[in-house]
């Protein structure tokens, strides 16, 4: 009887120590997210009720994110960001969606050459590549080389500042970047699936385009939801490319918020108060269009 | 049966050149830094004999092995540190959860949402306050502990079995020695997807080094590269020589890893 009682309660203090065990091996974590990401996030919200000039802050309410609407470079930027987001983010799922469901393929050969240059581009760096894309378009670049060539050129064009080239030249960017990237999420997520529904489709009768919408895309949403959500994040908080391949030119026409937000905060009088209000902005975006993501994803089931 | 072969061709065409637009701009770097800047203006394809000259002037107008170092430093730290603390908190969500994790868990998936650039003022000014501008320390905290890497640690200790933790249990191990000579020779692939993920993102990372390292002797390389396009006339060959060196890095170790990145890429996605 006392055995059992004894052994008992050795477990119990066995399943508790396990317990506190988990909470020890979590803690760093989650007090480093705390500490760098949610407190900040607090503060960046009283800061935006703030304006004035350095440190010398003092309570303003709401006037900040009045300021913002008005502010005729910031909704600039954020046209342009929501350009981008539209037409980069979509083609790009869609691209790396039919690359990776073509090396999935079985009897495809070369998988492994064409698997890696399609994501060699992710290995460069942000910087690296905008540098690389302003180059290749610059007036004395390569692409104003090749055309003076071939004689539709005489001298070069400065597809840089021109609005609608320069924007259209970021987002080409963007998509030869980040399309591998993506991809090989979507590789991962097919390798779930089993190879012999392809099979039995294609027994069945299922053309190719068949097959892609109704296994493919259905079997892979978790994925495309998760891809979706990271990119349109990632695009929302666009900063190298407008910084380093057209530096928000011309004449602010493809700046994007991350690099307005910069521009406030460390050029000139830094203006902290407005910078967060203009950030916090950013982040309620990001959480509503996270948000309707995962709803539209939901309802398709 | 003519049907399915032109899908076939079709196929082949649109991969290839898909790789080739995708290796090109990368071609062309290369190319370039092997050449005088007015020979990349006129549209050479062709590998020149100006490498020794463009790294001699890149040597002569930068700090080179200064950034070189400080970005090897950095990077190094982060991904040591960021793998450590990501790992042993994935295997504690996972192994150890109950309902308080669980809820902890997806509180900090929502940190996933919280957009750098919003932090990015409070966190200048908190590094500031603390007199941490220019170090180290301040390069790697605000990514030392990411949801996305505890994500992926978390649901790869979803696949450890538990009986080997029920065995070494029994062997007399205790919870951080099971973790330390269990769980982490078994992820191997996971941790080189991590590191892979972490290095690169540390190494890339240009927006947050640039608020933070204010002295000269503490810029990364991208911000060597950055910094050579801020005068009126470029020089191509220096330029693109500076960009791979940049590169060369990440693009080695993505060589060397590449297996197990898609391997334990794969692990996370389940």
């Amino acid at each position: 009887m006392s055995q059992t009682t004894g052994s008992n309660k050795k477990k119990m203090s066995l399943e508790k120590r396990h317990n506190l065990t988990g909470w020890a091996f979590l803690t760093p974590a989650t007090l480093m997210i705390a500490v760098m990401s949610f407190w900040p996030m607090i503060q960046a919200f009283f800061l935006s009720l703030q304006t004035g000039i350095g440190n010398k802050l003092s309570f303003a309410g709401l006037t900040n994110y009045i300021r913002m609407f008005q502010d005729k470079t910031f909704m600039q930027s954020l046209v342009n960001t929501f350009f981008y987001l539209i037409i980069q983010v979509p083609v790009m799922l869609i691209l790396a969606l039919m690359l990776a469901s073509m090396l999935n393929n079985k009897d495809l050969r070369c998988k492994g050459i064409f698997r890696t240059a399609i994501f060699l581009p992710c290995a460069t760096s942000l910087v690296s590549y905008a540098i690389i894309f302003r180059s290749l378009f610059g007036v004395d670049g390569f692409f104003n080389s090749v055309l003076i060539k071939m004689g539709i050129l005489n001298t070069g064009y400065n597809f840089l500042n021109n609005a609608t080239s320069a924007k259209i030249i970021i987002i080409v960017a963007l998509v030869w970047r980040w399309t591998g990237y993506n991809m090989v999420f979507y590789l991962s997520g097919l390798q779930n699936i089993e190879y012999s529904v392809y099979e039995a489709a294609k027994i069945d009768g299922a053309s190719p385009l068949q097959t892609f919408f109704k296994i493919t895309v259905p079997l892979l949403k978790p994925t495309i939801l998760l891809t979706a959500i990271m990119s349109t994040n990632g695009t929302l908080q666009l900063f190298d490319e407008s910084m380093n391949l057209t530096k928000g030119g011309p004449a602010y026409a493809t700046i994007t918020m991350s690099h307005y937000i910069y521009e406030q905060t460390f050029k000139n009088v830094p203006k902290f108060g407005y910078a967060a209000a203009m950030s916090f902005l950013i982040f309620i975006l990001v959480a509503i269009l996270a948000f309707i993501q995962m709803k539209v994803g939901d309802k398709r089931d | 049966m003519t049907k399915t072969k032109i899908a076939r061709i079709f196929m082949y065409i649109f991969l290839t050149i898909t790789s080739l637009i995708s290796v090109f701009p990368l071609y062309w770097m290369l190319i370039s830094a092997t050449n005088k800047s007015i020979d990349v203006s006129r549209g050479t394809m062709l590998p020149g004999a100006a490498l020794l000259d463009n790294w001699k002037s890149l040597l002569a107008s930068t700090d080179l092995g200064r950034a070189m170092f400080n970005s090897f430093k950095y990077s190094i730290v982060l991904t040591l540190c960021a793998l450590v603390i990501c790992s042993l908190a994935g295997y504690g969500f996972e192994i150890y959860h109950d309902k308080g994790k669980d809820t902890v868990m997806s509180i900090l998936l929502l940190g996933m949402m919280v957009p750098f650039v919003a932090t990015l003022v409070p966190l200048f000014r908190m590094f500031s306050a603390v007199h941490l501008l220019n170090t180290t320390a301040a390069f790697i905290l605000p990514t030392i502990s990411t949801p996305f890497l505890i994500m992926m640690f978390r649901q790869s200790a979803r696949s450890f079995p538990h009986d080997i933790i029920e065995a070494a249990r029994i062997d007399g191990l205790n919870e951080i020695q099971i973790f330390f000579r269990m769980f982490f020779p078994t992820m191997r692939s996971t941790y080189a997807a991590a590191m892979t993920i972490t290095f690169m993102n540390a190494w890339n990372n240009y927006l947050w080094p640039k608020v933070i390292m204010q002295d000269a002797d503490s810029i990364t390389m991208p911000m060597l590269v950055a910094n050579l396009t801020e005068g009126y006339v470029t020089d191509y060959g220096v330029l693109m020589l500076a960009v791979l060196l940049c590169s060369l890095p990440t693009v080695i170790i993505f060589f060397l890893l590449q297996k197990s990145f898609a391997e334990g890429i794969t692990g996370a996605v389940k």
